[in-house]
């Protein structure tokens, strides 16, 4: 085998097709992001999903001194109502801990959580935050029991079981994971459709040098090959284009995001080096098989 | 080295055979031209012992192989032991002469210094020395028609076919390529020319084998192209 005569050959090649090599790598490069962008959604999510389904907890909220929820009817809780209520919270199978937050506290986290919005801030008093009872469950998935038996008890205002509000989230990142793997996949199909057309076109050009090379009993595999390197160069630097849009999101779009949001933890960079190698893998692997598949049709040997 | 059993090729969508129940044995280092009319089979029977068709029927042994048995990818190996020259020189035009012999042992992996050694050897053989780095479009129909002839027998195959090599040329250079073929010849390669030109079986005096609708109806040693002529 004479590495640099195929390496010339297939230098010949791409530049001969030079507008279809870009189209090719601009195309598997997008599709290639996108679906490394759905991967990283993906393990975000799992991520914040272990971290926040374990600290999940049953809120419920304490009729205040000027309660406006139809439940209170007016009235704000006493304070030996209160200690019933924990008793009898207590009480209740699956509950693990119960917590006592005062409206002194809900309003110091209440600071924290939303440090960058000054404006919420400064509208909300101490006296907005309600007290209530955080209530830890033994099982997170199990809430629902708990839930039923606190609802409508006189003093309490409202039970919310925070779970709702993380799942509303982990929707919304649902969807953009299956967006950008929809649009992945679509990119992926153009990217085999064009590679088929640049192995084409490029054995028409070739037809000369690959009849000669049939007639003098070149190996299949060397008249061959030099397409399929160029499928494969082509998806290479698509994927290292891939590779460069990842890190970019990496840094501009998950980062910046997990400022605003308590993910509990961050996508390490080994998450993105394994999808950058994933996706460059399957990159490479499109383009081989759309050269083969398009070669056995345009290239008799 | 070339043996037809009872061979017979029908084309697809064709009834009329174009090779039919076609019998013939080449011997090694033999001399033989094909004849007969445009559409008698002559290209056929090329194109089988290359095994670039295969026949409806009969046995076919080149080199000693059965091409029935031979798988695929053995193929490529059959080939290099045969050289081929056509009518229409089919030279790549963006390769000088060296680079076009050169070529045809790059492609089948030979070392660099092997190529460097043989490649002015065959030029000198059919007499282009000193032309080597001409481009194909610098050269006269005839010189072209040797560079064909010098690529065919770069790697000294066992058999060269020729499907009418002088059908392009004048025949003042017929005679200079036919004197390369004999050269050829001479250095034990079976020589398998398919021709229309009378004049130059004529002179040769080799073996004749004529077809006509995929028959063979003459075989003659030391032969003419026809009695008619």
């Amino acid at each position: 085998m004479r590495a640099n005569f195929i390496f010339s050959e297939v230098w010949i090649g791409l530049r001969r097709n030079l507008t279809m090599t870009i189209a090719v790598v601009i195309t598997v490069a997008v599709g290639m992001a996108m679906l490394g962008i759905g991967l990283m959604i993906n393990s975000q999510v799992k991520m914040m999903q272990d971290f926040w389904y374990d600290k999940v907890e049953v809120s419920v909220f304490l009729c205040g001194k000027n309660p406006t929820m139809p439940n209170c009817k007016g009235k704000p809780i006493g304070v030996q109502q209160s200690k019933d209520l924990m008793e009898e919270i207590k009480g209740l199978s699956g509950v693990e801990q119960v917590l006592y937050e005062s409206p002194d506290q809900a309003y110091a986290n209440f600071q924290k959580s939303y440090a960058a919005n000054k404006a919420l801030i400064d509208a909300t008093k101490v006296e907005d935050m309600p007290a209530s009872f955080r209530v830890k469950l033994k099982d997170p998935n199990n809430y629902q029991p708990v839930v039923q038996a606190l609802q409508g008890k006189t003093g309490v205002a409202q039970v919310t079981n925070q779970r709702d509000l993380v799942n509303q989230f982990f929707g919304l990142l649902d969807k953009l994971r299956s967006g950008a793997i929809i649009v992945a996949v679509v990119l992926v199909l153009a990217a085999a459709l064009l590679i088929g057309n640049t192995v084409r076109l490029s054995a028409f050009n070739r037809r000369r040098e690959t009849g000669i090379m049939r007639l003098v009993g070149a190996s299949n595999l060397y008249i061959q090959l030099p397409f399929v390197m160029e499928g494969v160069i082509s998806g290479l630097m698509g994927g290292v284009l891939a590779a460069v849009l990842l890190i970019l999101s990496k840094v501009f779009l998950f980062e910046e995001i997990a400022k605003y949001f308590a993910f509990g933890s961050q996508l390490s960079w080994n998450d993105v080096a394994w999808v950058i190698t994933l996706t460059m893998g399957i990159g490479v692997v499109i383009c081989v098989l759309a050269s083969f598949i398009t070669l056995r049709r345009y290239l008799r040997v | 080295m070339i043996h037809f059993d009872n061979v017979t090729k029908v084309y697809t969508n064709q009834n009329r055979p174009a090779l039919d129940h076609v019998s013939v044995d080449v011997d090694k280092g033999e001399f033989v031209f094909l004849v007969g009319p445009s559409g008698s089979g002559k290209s056929t029977f090329l194109r089988l012992v290359l095994k670039e068709e295969r026949p409806n029927s009969g046995a076919i042994h080149v080199a000693g192989k059965d091409l029935a048995r031979l798988s695929n990818f053995k193929v490529p190996h059959l080939r290099r032991r045969i050289g081929c020259v056509f009518q229409d020189f089919r030279l790549l035009p963006n390769k000088n002469v060296y680079e076009n012999v050169a070529f045809a042992l790059e492609v089948i992996g030979k070392p660099r210094r092997f190529i460097r050694k043989v490649v002015p050897e065959v030029i000198e053989l059919v007499g282009l020395e000193g032309k080597a780095h001409r481009m194909p479009d610098e050269l006269s129909g005839g010189e072209q028609q040797r560079v064909a002839m010098a690529r065919a027998f770069v790697n000294r195959p066992m058999i060269l076919l020729a499907d009418e090599p002088t059908g392009n040329i004048d025949p003042a250079t017929s005679i200079g390529i036919m004197k390369v073929l004999d050269r050829i010849n001479r250095t034990g390669t079976t020589v398998v020319m398919a021709t229309h030109d009378a004049a130059i079986v004529d002179s040769m005096r080799k073996r004749v084998v004529e077809l006509e609708d995929g028959k063979i109806v003459r075989d003659q040693s030391r032969g003419v192209y026809g009695q008619a002529y």
